[in-house]
């Protein structure tokens, strides 16, 4: 019987660009596993914890481990939900010792969703086709809380028909930061654009990354230099054929 | 946020010429220490890095003991050390002993520790000349200006800018090549040196096991200053303790490279005491003053007690997009980057200026180059919380708490969750699929017109991924 693996799409997957999880559910069928989407789920809470408020992110947290209890793979289109259920759920329960055994039992069985190809699945060529030059931006939580670094790229490389470039500061943060984004616009437009900037150098007509927020903090800025250049998370690109 | 802070970051991203120069000199130091730290130039730099975080965290753990240790030595070496308290006592020690011999004239090198406590100010409040020797440090002085950089004071500043400022203050010709402004600067504080009473130094180590301060430099202006006069005063924060000399194996070979990419700087000085009999140089009299200033404050906070293991490198700065972007004078205090955002809350209170911790993206770039393995985000979100808990005490953020607490009430019901999630798509249709640019009439709320004031918005999908997934 194929193994199942359950989707935790993240909140802003589910809202604002959900052909991404539509296409991390396409690649994992393809390889073979019944991919199941538990209905209750909503976010991680790292808005909150990210602002501060530790009691909110703990009740976003507490309602995730339930919703999430039995499962036995939990994919995640982003390197930065899964950090927040990896690493932080664990320092969100200090009084709480059930809270935390809870979130311990679920760490190893969160998987960014490159991760989960390369290290569970076993592959790193899913069979898919996609005619363009793609440079990647590395997303600072996969790349720095998971060494997420080399695997996109292999995912990318066997890819038929897709180029490849680098970008002179792949691993500089775009500026995104969750809250930070409205907290200090000024700033995070800056990296913004620093960003965008080191994209259009390579001459790429796509940023690929495993996260749907650094692309949508992206792609806000290129729609507004009006750049013809567009994003796109790697599961869309390895969805394609 | 204060007007104070949101005015500098203005600025600062406004001043193209500026942010050119931060950028510039900081993707210098990058590409430097990247080069200093490769498999090639130092295979055991992980390794390093475990065992300088490890030396740091026993010594601070056990500071009294190494405290107690070092002046145990310094005293047997004939120096002395002076326990203060704050920069009052600092200036006063300073003051006393500068009429007890008569002292004029000052020569400095530089110390962050005596910024932190304005030590120029406050004796030249009381009329002695305390002069800065470290060329940056020296410019920044006639510019009557901070620091905008950890180890790189006057990043800010271009050979122009010296060249008019040399003019300004010294009536001497406008020179723009560096090496004419270093031979400027040279003549005239070679005559400071020779004619100085008093040379106050910081410390880059205090070792407790040999009662000695080290310092590292790349002028020579250090060995001067606390060579030349016959009075050494070095100023350092308790937290500069290491127990062993050999120590140092670990932490030399980790500062310079990390601060400038060097194996190790120009000079290395390792003093330990006043001349001794049939020695021809060294001053006569040597004091250490170890300063708190509020360092015991952190030392009783276990969770964040880290924040004392740094080594003041800079490496942090170089690598923050962040400081990249606002540089070193937006920052409320002396320390900026990263270690600034975690020291200065804690040192002044998180009220100082609270929007400090949250001026940061969390990339992590500042704890994948920290030499001592300082994790600076935790540390940042640590002070979040403080920050909403200090809010919720003097009843200010009432509104952003109501939206944050009405947000994970609406996230663990996933029923309304949907609902929500349906008003608000109906509110921001996407009509052709392209990016907003502007905010739909009941979206024009703050946070909304904060994100449109530099990028576009995305669309809201004709239906979510649940809604799509149960019709698949």
């Amino acid at each position: 019987m194929a193994q199942r693996v359950s989707l935790f799409v993240t909140c802003v997957v589910d809202q604002l660009f959900p052909k991404v999880g539509l296409a991390m559910a396409d690649v994992l069928e393809r390889l073979g596993y019944q991919v199941d989407f538990p209905e209750d789920q909503t976010c991680c809470g790292q808005p909150a914890f990210n602002t501060g408020y530790r009691d909110e992110a703990r009740q976003v947290a507490r309602h995730f481990l339930k919703v999430f209890r039995d499962c036995e793979y939990v994919i995640v289109p982003s390197g930065s939900c899964t950090s927040m259920i990896a690493h932080h759920f664990h320092h969100l329960f200090p009084a709480d010792p059930q809270a935390m055994a809870a979130a311990d039992a679920l760490t190893p069985r969160v998987w960014e969703f490159s991760r989960f190809l390369l290290e569970v699945a076993r592959v790193d060529d899913v069979g898919a086709r996609f005619e363009d030059v793609v440079t990647y931006h590395d997303s600072c939580h996969a790349l720095r809380e998971f060494g997420i670094k080399d695997g996109p790229r292999r995912l990318l490389a066997n890819v038929r028909g897709l180029e490849l470039r680098e970008m002179d500061a792949a691993e500089e943060c775009c500026g995104f930061g969750g809250t930070f984004s409205v907290k200090l616009p000024e700033i995070s437009g800056g990296m913004a654009r620093t960003k965008i900037d080191s994209i259009v150098r390579t001459g790429a007509r796509t940023v690929v990354s495993v996260d749907s927020s650094c692309l949508m903090q992206i792609q806000g800025a290129l729609s507004r230099a009006a750049l013809p250049v567009r994003t796109m998370h790697l599961a869309e690109v390895l969805a394609s054929r | 946020m204060s007007a104070a802070f949101d005015e500098k970051v203005h600025n600062t991203l406004a001043d193209a010429n500026l942010q050119l120069a931060i950028y510039r000199a900081t993707a210098r130091l990058i590409d430097h220490r990247k080069h200093a730290v490769t498999a090639d130039a130092l295979p055991d730099y992980q390794e390093l890095r475990t065992e300088a975080n490890a030396i740091k965290r026993h010594t601070i753990d056990h500071l009294d003991h190494y405290l107690e240790q070092f002046e145990a030595n310094v005293t047997a070496h004939g120096g002395k050390v002076v326990w203060c308290q704050d920069a009052t006592e600092v200036a006063d020690f300073v003051l006393g002993l500068a009429k007890e011999r008569h002292a004029r004239l000052i020569v400095k090198s530089k110390s962050m520790t005596t910024e932190e406590i304005d030590l120029n100010e406050r004796l030249e409040h009381h009329h002695l000349e305390s002069v800065e020797t470290d060329l940056g440090e020296y410019i920044l002085q006639l510019a009557h200006q901070r620091p905008y950089h950890i180890v790189a004071p006057a990043l800010h500043l271009t050979r122009y800018d010296v060249g008019d400022l040399f003019a300004r203050t010294l009536g001497v010709a406008n020179e723009t090549a560096v090496e004419k402004q270093t031979l400027i600067a040279r003549s005239v504080l070679r005559e400071k040196f020779l004619a100085a009473d008093i040379g106050i130094s910081g410390a880059n180590f205090l070792v407790a096991d040999s009662g000695a301060v080290l310092l590292v430099e790349n002028e020579g202006n250090a060995r001067l200053t606390t060579s030349a006069p016959r009075i050494h005063i070095a100023v350092a924060g308790i937290e500069k303790l290491i127990p062993r000399a050999q120590d140092l194996a670990v932490f030399l070979k980790l500062l310079g490279r990390s601060a400038t990419g060097q194996a190790l700087t120009v000079y290395t000085s390792f003093l330990s005491g006043p001349r001794r009999t049939g020695e021809i140089d060294g001053p006569e009299e040597f004091y250490v003053v170890l300063l708190d200033n509020g360092r015991t404050k952190l030392l009783a906070d276990s969770a964040k007690r880290e924040s004392l293991y740094c080594i003041r490198c800079g490496a942090c700065l170089n690598h923050c997009p962040v400081y990249r972007k606002i540089g070193g004078h937006s920052f409320p205090w002396v320390y900026s980057g990263p270690i600034g955002a975690i020291i200065t809350p804690q040192f002044l209170g998180v009220k100082h200026e609270p929007a400090l911790p949250f001026a940061s993206s969390l990339c992590g770039a500042c704890a994948e180059v920290c030499p001592v393995k300082i994790d600076i985000p935790k540390i940042l979100l640590d002070l979040r919380a403080e920050v909403k808990q200090d809010e919720r005490r003097d009843g200010r953020g009432r509104m952003e708490r109501l939206v944050f607490k009405l947000w994970a009430w609406v996230m663990c019901h996933p029923r309304i969750y949907e609902m929500a999630a349906m008003v608000a798509a109906g509110v921001a249709p996407a009509e052709n699929g392209a990016w907003l640019r502007k905010a739909p009439a009941l979206m024009d709320v703050a946070p909304v017109r904060a994100w449109l004031s530099q990028r576009d918005l995305p669309p809201a999908p004709p239906k979510s991924f649940r809604e799509l997934w149960r019709k698949r």
